[in-house]
C-alpha cells in the first residue's frame, strides 16, 4: 500500500529524487491539539523550498518530526532515502536544524559550543571547516567570547554555525529572520543562497512572505495543519495573481456612475483614484472596455499605472479561503 | 556507535565540573572535612571503637558514600535538566545519537565526577584520621558501581523534574535521611532489634555496609549481598530509563 503511494506522489509531483519524502503525517499531541493532518510532501534536491503559514499552522511541528524533536502520530518520513525513525542516525546526520527560538548555552565560549555540535553529529573534529564556517557567518572574531555575552542577532549566527557544523546536506531554518535586524537578513540571505550553490537543499518557514518570495524556488503553504497547495513560485504568483490598474483621475468623483458599477472596480476613498482588477490569466483584460467607458462619461485621467499582487495577498486569501 | 557523540556530550559535561569547580568539588570537600573535625577528631576521640575500628575511621566509608550519593545525584540531575529547562535539548534529540549514547555520555560524565570527589575525600579523610584499605580493589569496585548507580538516579530524577524545586526535593526529602539513617555514623547492629529489620529496607545501608567491609573487613550485611542489592538498583534505574526513552517521557512530545 505505503510503496504504491509513493509512487503516485513521485509521478505526481514529476520529482524522482525527492530528498525529503513526507507521507500520510498526522501529529496529535496528548492535549489532543491535532497539528498536522495527513500531510504529504516531496522536497526536491538542491532547492530552497518555503514553508509559509499563519502561527499554529503545523509549521514547527512538520520540521521538529522530520528533524527527530517530535515523534509522529501517523505516517513517514524519508531524508535521503533513509527512514527518519527506523534508520535515524544516516537521516539525522544529513540534517540541520536552526530552530526558532535562541535556545543557547549561556556559559559556553562560540568555539566550543560549535565543536560540541559537530562531535554530536558524530563527526571527527575538524578545526579548520569550524573556522570557516565561523569567519563566513562574522563570528571568527568572537569565538573564544561565552555566548550569553552576545547579542541577539550573533546568538542566531551562532545557531546556525551549530546546525552548519557537521556539513548537512538539508538544513532547516525556522523562522531563520523573526526578529532579526536588515543586515543580518541580507546576510542570511546571501549565506542561504552560497549554501543551496554548494549542494545543500534549504527548507525554511516564515511569517515573511517578502523572505518566501524572494527566496524560495518552491512555496508550500500550510494552514490548520494541512498543505492547501505546493507551488514553484513564479507559478503560483501567476496563478493566483491579481492585476490591478490604478487610474489617478483628474477631478474626484463623489460617486461611481451607475452604469460602470462592477465587482471588479473601485472607487477610492478620496474619490481621486480608480482601481481596477483583473485577472492576469484571461483572454481579455477588459482594459480596453474599461478606458472607453470612462471617457464616454467624461471621467478623465492625469496617470495610471498598474500592479501585481504580492505573494502576501495571494497567501491571505488562499488562507481566507479555506478557512 | 556514535562515539564521537558520546564523547561530545562527556566532554561538555566536565567542561561544566570544571568550570564550577568551587562548587563542584571544592565545597563536598570543605564539608566533609568539617565532618571530620567535628565528629572525627573532637566527638570521635571520645567515642569506642565499633567492630574494633576507631569511630573516626569508623566513618569515613560512610561519609564517602554520602558525598557520592548526594554528588551523583545533583550533577546527574542538573545535567540533563539544564538542557531541557533551556530548550538546548533540541540539538540532543535531533542528533544521530542513540539513547544508550546520551546516557553513557551524561552519566558518564557524573559518575567520573563522583569518583574524584569521593577519591578527594578519601585523601583529606587521611589527614584526620589514620585507617587502611583492607580489599582496594572492591573499595574502587563500589565507589565506582555506586557512582553509576545512583548517576542513572540523578538521571532520572534530572528528566522528571519539570522545576528546580522538583530537582531539590528528591534528594533533599529522600535521599538525604535516607543516607543519615543508612549507617553513616553508626553500625545498624547498634540499634534496637525492630529498627534494625526496619534499616534493612534503607538501600543505602547496603551501599555503606559493603564500601565498609572493603575498607576493614567488617560489615553490617553480608558484603555479596550489599553487591546485589546496588546491582538490583542500578537495574532498576536502567529499566526506568529505557522507559523513558521508549515514550518519550517529558522529553519528547
Amino acid at each position: 500500500m505505503k510503496p504504491l503511494d509513493h509512487t503516485r506522489i513521485q509521478q505526481a509531483s514529476g520529482a524522482p529524487d525527492p530528498i525529503i519524502s513526507v507521507s500520510g503525517l498526522s501529529k496529535t499531541y496528548a492535549s489532543g491539539f491535532q497539528a498536522l493532518r495527513n500531510v504529504d510532501l516531496e522536497i526536491r534536491r538542491g532547492e530552497i523550498f518555503a514553508l509559509l503559514g499563519p502561527n499554529g499552522a503545523g509549521k514547527t511541528t512538520l520540521i521538529s518530526i522530520i528533524c527527530g524533536i517530535v515523534n509522529p502520530s501517523t505516517g513517514t518520513v524519508t531524508a535521503d532515502g533513509h527512514d527518519i525513525i527506523r534508520d535515524y542516525r544516516p537521516a539525522r546526520t544529513k540534517i540541520g536544524l536552526v530552530p526558532q527560538e535562541l535556545t543557547t548555552d549561556a556559559f559556553e565560549s562560540v568555539w566550543a559550543t560549535v565543536n560540541f555540535s559537530r562531535g554530536l553529529f558524530g563527526k571527527p573534529a575538524n578545526p579548520a571547516y569550524i573556522e570557516r564556517i565561523l569567519k563566513d557567518l562574522s563570528l571568527w572574531e568572537k569565538k573564544d567570547a561565552k555566548i550569553m555575552a552576545l547579542s541577539g542577532g550573533m546568538k542566531r549566527r551562532v545557531m546556525i554555525a551549530k546546525a552548519l557544523s557537521h556539513e548537512p546536506k538539508i538544513l532547516f531554518l525556522d523562522e531563520p529572520t523573526a526578529g532579526v535586524d536588515v543586515e543580518l537578513r541580507r546576510d542570511m540571505w546571501a549565506m542561504v543562497r552560497g549554501l543551496r550553490e554548494s549542494g545543500v537543499t534549504i527548507i525554511l518557514t516564515t511569517h515573511y512572505i517578502e523572505e518566501a518570495e524572494e527566496m524560495a524556488d518552491r512555496i508550500g503553504v500550510i494552514n490548520k495543519g494541512e498543505i492547501i497547495l505546493v507551488e514553484n513560485k513564479h507559478v503560483l504568483m501567476q496563478k493566483l495573481g491579481k492585476k490591478q490598474l490604478t487610474l489617478h483621475l483628474q477631478s474626484p468623483l463623489e460617486a461611481l456612475p451607475a452604469a460602470l458599477q462592477s465587482e471588479h472596480l473601485q472607487l477610492s476613498t478620496d474619490g481621486a483614484e480608480l482601481i481596477y482588477t483583473f485577472d492576469t490569466q484571461s483572454e481579455e483584460t477588459g482594459i480596453a472596455t474599461l478606458l472607453r467607458r470612462l471617457n464616454e462619461h467624461g471621467i478623465d485621467f492625469k496617470d495610471l499605472h498598474t500592479s501585481e499582487s504580492s505573494l502576501e495577498d495571494i497567501f491571505v486569501s488562499l488562507v481566507r479561503g479555506r478557512s | 556507535m556514535n562515539v564521537y557523540g558520546i564523547k561530545a556530550i562527556y566532554l561538555f559535561e566536565m567542561a561544566r565540573t570544571w568550570r564550577t569547580l568551587m562548587q563542584s568539588i571544592a565545597s563536598p570537600v570543605l564539608s566533609t572535612s568539617l565532618y571530620f573535625i567535628v565528629f572525627g577528631s573532637a566527638i570521635g576521640s571520645r567515642m569506642a571503637q565499633i567492630d574494633g575500628v576507631s569511630y573516626g575511621a569508623f566513618i569515613v566509608p560512610g561519609l564517602i558514600m554520602l558525598s557520592l550519593l548526594t554528588e551523583s545525584i545533583s550533577n546527574a540531575s542538573f545535567g540533563i535538566y539544564m538542557p531541557k529547562f533551556t530548550g538546548t535539548i533540541y540539538e540532543i534529540l535531533s542528533a544521530p545519537i542513540s539513547a544508550i549514547e546520551t546516557v553513557i555520555g551524561y552519566v558518564g560524565a557524573a559518575a567520573t565526577k563522583s569518583v574524584i570527589i569521593g577519591t578527594i575525600i578519601l585523601v583529606t579523610a587521611r589527614l584526620f584520621v589514620d585507617f587502611s584499605i583492607q580489599h582496594p580493589v572492591w573499595m574502587i569496585a563500589f565507589l565506582v558501581l555506586t557512582s553509576v548507580t545512583f548517576s542513572l538516579f540523578g538521571f532520572i530524577i534530572g528528566v522528571w523534574a519539570d522545576s528546580f524545586q522538583k530537582l531539590q526535593v528528591i534528594p533533599l526529602m529522600i535521599v538525604t535521611p535516607l543516607a543519615f539513617l543508612g549507617g553513616s555514623f553508626y553500625s545498624i547492629s547498634m540499634l534496637p532489634p525492630f529498627w534494625q529489620k526496619v534499616a534493612l529496607l534503607n538501600p543505602v545501608v547496603y551501599l555503606v555496609s559493603g564500601f565498609r567491609w572493603s575498607f576493614y573487613g567488617v560489615a553490617d550485611v553480608d558484603v555479596g549481598i550489599s553487591l546485589g542489592m546496588t546491582f538490583a538498583f542500578m537495574l532498576i534505574c536502567l529499566a526506568a530509563i529505557w522507559w523513558i526513552f521508549r515514550t518519550g517521557y517529558k522529553i519528547k512530545a
